[in-house]
């Protein structure tokens, strides 16, 4: 039996490659998955262990309160007194201190900030280029001195920089102009995912990131012979309590936590796509096993009669599908590889340019991906294997003999509305029961989701023929003869066409999701600038994100014309016993930022003071706040102030421009080091014209940081970094159409293999080459559009269901792009015809009479 | 309505012309010759029967004259045209026009009413059925109560009789037909066969029959005999006795000179 299945197999070459191809895009995706994220886990593992490189303990500065992973908020620096103690302790052989800034700016050739994407531009002091604690090699040049900068290779290459030229860097301050001391790199890693380096000596770099006479960090090797735990304890007994110490590989696993929190993150959604991709992969292979297997009736009728048992049955098609799988996982997993490839380019392309030493196939990978692929693989031929066992062995000697049916298929119907039912319960739990932790919520709605479409695709059967007749009409009307028979041939299985239809649902429904979601943000996001945002322009980061030096809206604010200038600066603090972001305002606000005041009005902007501060409307009732209530607030640097609230505001469904709690900007000024700008609002007499963009632009010139947009490119560039998320989205979801896109194929050279002598008949009574190929495409389309209308719908269900639940996106229909995907669709359907409509017409009528 | 009651249109013009047509499958010492120089006339409104042991060249034939396969050497001409020429696109419009089909297992189209079945050709086509032709074939062929059944829903004779009625429905210059009683009974095989009979004498369909079968060969004006590729007997209408007497004395003399 073994030799007769993997015979079958080598006999049906192109029906099992067909097949695995479906699999294969499945297991890339898990190994690609696995693969670059091990890949960037190692990369930023040795970054964050080549900047501790000769050191054995780092002091650093401590914040009052453990600030949030990824905040992007630092800890406080500290006094440079501090280094002359480290040195004087016994056990230490060698200290020096650093100041650091993750916006240290070089400005290029066009006077604008140097980005790449949404990468950090990290700046450092070099204390002595010879320091065992240096982690750069320098490729070209020397080390800083005074006034001179270090750049990183890549950026040089990039940029045309060469040693010796001036370039404008700018990090807390006013540009300055620096000359440019040595090219440098960054030990072991090719690339640190598009952020740009600068380095200085230690008192250019105090003087740029405006931390004169203080250290954000001092590394310390021990003297021979002292241990690590000696030495901290040594240094503790002198450190300030504004400060802490660790040992190098504590504090680079402290440095790592944000960006392992992001690459668990990253794994986890890549290996959900994976996921997608392999479900929709499993709907492919059951449809196509559970095809052959039709076909292949009179041959295991043929076996029983033979004396084959239904285990023995039952044995070899198991076992041809544990070869598909086993050869399609191996495939997919070197596949991965190149994916991982691809990925990194893609990000890259995307703006979120990925850290990349080498790619690492970890043996975790190989298991995992060979696993996954054989276990689905697996388990898609366990219902087509078990109905070929119930061939009986009379089949053999009958004409046109079928596959009996499964002994629940009168359940089916039943069955799939029960699926249904069952998982919109879960999805709407996991959605509004509230209380659930995030991997609970995605787990029930994950589930949830399965559910739905696996029930949807066992419905699909009865929505066929209406589908088919409706969707179909088209082709009749443009395919003549061939578009009737197309749309007729689509009816004829509707079990068939329901389950290759609903690969490609699955794909469309998630690509649907994707794009209400999208546009329930979007158009939210720009009714709330639009209802809060009345002034004329708006100044931000040339990253958008970035902040940006207070100087710069000074400046803005002195341009011929301008009447009001409103800035919004934030940072973290902990408010009852909570992490909060907090904002703060100053009072060219009431001129330019419109709320609905519920106490307060807009006057309240300039009426904050020392101490006065405004809530949102939820804030104020889950803390319990009413004007003149008391909001005491610490700072990361250990300030402590108590707040009263001033005012409440009911912020629009898209959020507004502040954080839980607003202050003002003198304020924020007095609690936060080295306060800067997030945006800035201008009003300008006479609105948007030519000359008040140019008189802007003008006073903005000294600022290569900052740009100033009118309120409608401030949207747009506000949505610009979700754009680039959603065409990742799109791309990752357009793998599991591509599978879908095979199950189409491998249908269609079934059916077509299956239709032999039908096809024959037709060429013999006129029908052209080109009217069989046509007829074929439509019927390809015709099966394609049936998915993407079911698709389409779910998704918007699934779409407005999560839109729903979350409080600041309202629905907004997104036509044009369900225009674009229904076109897709199409596009889809022909894709999938070319290879099945051309062996059709290939077929030669003779050969297609004499076929039995 | 028997023979020579109707007034055909006239008889005995070539409509297909067949000249040293050999067909040869297969290369080197694997090659078969299935035809080895077969030089034939069908003529206009008339019923030809090619008869011959399995393996005689026969089908073989059939498909050359149809322009379903092309001859190794020689020429074929359908309706005055030359198709050993042609290329695929020309070839299927000549189908179109000038040949119609009846296949030994109907070859229906399950998805299709049997009047869909019917005008299939002509749909292909893009054209119309004639009203009253329509009509009338559909009387002829005794299926007016069964335009709207599917073909599962049908005898294997009304299934061959929906076949029989869309290779008639287009007006072919000439009907190729397959074993038509093959995969039938003798009493449904029969009726068949009086159908192919009439509509040779009422519209003066011309008819190429392949058969092995001495009683179907018998209702044509003409029968052929094939043996390894050359025709090797070429009788006029023939009784069923004398037909099975002439294919008789063939296989004894091939299984005399064959072994």
């Amino acid at each position: 039996m073994t030799k007769f299945a993997l015979k079958g197999l080598l006999g049906r070459k192109l029906r099992t490659a067909l097949t695995a191809i479906a699999i294969v895009l499945g297991v890339t995706m898990v190994s690609g998955t696995y693969v670059l994220t091990d890949s960037i886990d190692k990369a930023f593992d040795s970054i964050f262990t080549d900047v501790r490189q000769g050191s054995n303990v780092i002091v650093s500065g401590k914040s009052a309160f453990d600030l949030s992973d990824g905040s992007g908020a630092t800890a406080p620096a500290f006094d440079e007194d501090v280094l002359e103690e480290v040195r004087e302790v016994e056990g230490v052989a060698l200290a020096e201190g650093s100041v650091d800034s993750e916006s240290a700016q070089l400005i290029g050739d066009d006077g604008k900030a140097i980005t790449y994407g949404g990468a950090p531009n990290l700046g450092f002091s070099i204390a002595n280029g010879e320091s065992p604690f240096n982690p750069l090699t320098l490729v070209d040049g020397e080390w800083p001195g005074p006034n001179e900068v270090v750049i990183d290779s890549a950026t040089a290459d990039k940029e045309d920089f060469a040693v010796g030229q001036q370039v404008g860097v700018q990090a807390a301050g006013a540009v300055e102009e620096l000359r440019i001391a040595g090219i440098v790199e960054f030990g072991s890693v090719a690339t640190i995912g598009g952020a740009t380096l600068a380095g200085f000596d230690l008192g250019t770099a105090q003087r740029l990131f405006d931390k004169e006479g203080e250290l954000d960090e001092i590394a310390v090797s021990a003297r021979a012979g002292v241990t690590d735990d000696e030495l901290i304890a040594q240094l503790e007994e002198v450190l300030p309590e504004t400060t802490q110490v660790l040992s190098s590989s504590q504090q680079a696993e402290e440095d790592a936590e944000g960006t392992n929190e992001f690459i668990t993150f990253l794994q986890g959604f890549l290996l959900a796509f994976a996921g997608i991709a392999l479900f929709v992969g499993s709907f492919v292979i059951a449809n196509s096993l559970s095809i052959t297997i039709a076909q292949r009736t009179r041959e295991f009728a043929t076996v029983r009669t033979l004396g084959g048992s239904r285990r023995q049955v039952l044995g070899s098609i198991v076992l041809e599908a544990l070869v598909i799988g086993a050869v399609a996982s191996v495939v997919g997993l070197f596949l991965g590889l190149g994916l991982a490839k691809l990925l990194f380019w893609l990000f890259d392309l995307a703006g979120f340019t990925l850290p990349n030493s080498g790619l690492i196939l970890e043996t975790r990978t190989i298991v995992v991906a060979l696993l996954v692929g054989i276990v689905v693989t697996l388990l898609a031929s366990l219902r087509p294997a078990i109905r070929a066992t119930r061939v009986p062995p009379i089949a053999a000697v009958r004409e046109g003999a079928t596959l009996p049916e499964s002994r629940f298929h009168r359940f089916r119907t039943l069955g799939s509305l029960v699926t249904i039912a069952l998982g919109f319960a879960a999805l709407l739990y996991g959605l509004f029961a509230g209380g659930l932790g995030t991997t609970q919520l995605l787990a029930w709605m994950g589930i949830g989701a399965l559910l739905i479409f696996i029930g949807v695709a066992l419905f699909a059967q009865r929505l066929i023929r209406p589908l088919a007749q409706f969707l179909g009409w088209p082709a009749t009307q443009i395919g003549g003869a061939a578009g009737k028979l197309a749309r007729d041939n689509a009816r004829r299985n509707p079990q068939r066409t329901a389950s290759t239809a609903s690969a490609l649902m699955i794909g469309l429904a998630l690509v649907t999701l994707v794009a209400v979601l999208a546009q329930g943000i979007t158009s939210t996001f720009r009714n709330s600038v639009e209802e809060i945002f009345i002034a004329d322009y708006a100044i931000t980061a040339q990253n958008n994100f970035a902040p940006i030096p207070i100087a710069a809206a000074e400046a803005a604010a002195d341009a011929p014309g301008v009447e009001a200038v409103a800035s919004v600066r934030t940072a973290e603090a902990r408010i009852f016993d909570s992490n909060e972001f907090v904002t703060a305002v100053d009072e060219g606000a009431v001129g330019a930022i419109s709320l609905d005041w519920i106490e307060g009005s807009q006057e309240t902007f300039a009426e904050l003071g020392a101490n006065g501060a405004f809530v949102d409307e939820d804030y104020a009732e889950e803390h319990d706040l009413a004007v003149g209530s008391p909001v005491p607030i610490l700072t990361p640097s250990g300030e402590e102030l108590e707040l009263e609230v001033r005012g409440i505001f009911d912020p629009p469904t898209g959020g507004s421009p502040f954080g839980s709690v607003t202050f003002s900007t003198d304020t924020f000024d007095r609690l936060y080091e080295s306060p800067r700008n997030l945006y800035s609002f201008v009003g300008m007499e006479g609105g948007v014209t030519d000359a008040n963009t140019a008189a802007l632009e003008s006073a903005l010139a000294d600022f290569p940081n900052a740009k100033s947009q009118t309120r409608e490119e401030f949207v747009d560039n506000q949505i610009s970094g979700l754009s680039a998320i959603l065409n990742i989205l799109y791309v990752l979801l357009a793998l599991s159409v591509v599978v879908s896109l095979f199950g189409i194929v491998n249908t269609l050279v079934l059916t077509v293999f299956e239709r032999t002598r039908e096809l024959g008949m037709l060429r013999a009574i006129g029908m052209t080459r080109r009217q069989t190929r046509r007829m074929i495409r439509h019927e390809s389309v015709i099966t394609a559009l049936i998915g993407g209308v079911l698709g389409i719908l779910l998704g918007i269900v699934l779409g407005g269901l999560l839109v729903a639940r979350v409080e600041f996106i309202a629905f907004s229909l997104p036509t044009t792009q369900i225009v674009v995907f229904a076109l897709l669709t199409i596009v889809v359907g022909i894709l999938a015809a070319i290879f099945p409509a051309r062996r059709a017409a290939r077929l030669n009528p003779l050969e297609a009479l004499q076929y039995e | 309505m028997e023979d020579g009651n109707t007034a055909a249109p006239t008889s005995g013009e070539a409509v297909v012309v067949a000249s040293e047509v050999t067909r040869r499958y297969g290369e080197g010492d694997t090659a078969v010759d299935a035809l080895r120089g077969v030089s034939l006339e069908i003529e206009q409104a008339r019923l030809t029967a090619v008869m011959g042991p399995s393996g005689s060249g026969k089908s073989t034939l059939m498909h050359i004259l149809a322009g379903l396969d092309k001859p190794t050497s020689g020429s074929v001409a359908i309706a005055g045209t030359e198709i050993t020429a042609l290329k695929d696109t020309d070839l299927t419009k000549l189908r179109r026009r000038h040949i119609g089909f009846v296949f030994q297992f109907f070859n229906l189209l399950p998805m299709l009413t049997a009047e869909e079945n019917i005008v299939l050709p002509l749909s292909i086509a893009g054209e119309k059925p004639e009203g009253a032709f329509f009509d009338d074939l559909i009387d002829k062929v005794g299926l007016a109560d069964r335009l709207s059944h599917r073909p599962s829903e049908l005898s294997g004779g009304q299934q061959q009789r929906v076949a029989i009625a869309r290779a008639l429905v287009s007006r072919p210059t000439v009907l190729f037909a397959d074993e038509p009683t093959g995969n039938l009974d003798s009493t449904t095989g029969h009726e068949i066969l009086e159908l192919m009979r009439n509509s040779v004498d009422s519209y003066g369909q011309t008819m190429v029959m392949v058969t092995h079968d001495p009683r179907a060969a018998a209702i044509a004006d003409r029968v052929l005999f094939l043996a390894d590729g050359l025709i090797v007997k070429d009788l006029p209408r023939s009784s069923e006795g004398d037909i099975l007497a002439a294919v008789n004395s063939l296989m004894t003399a091939g299984a005399t000179t064959g072994a």
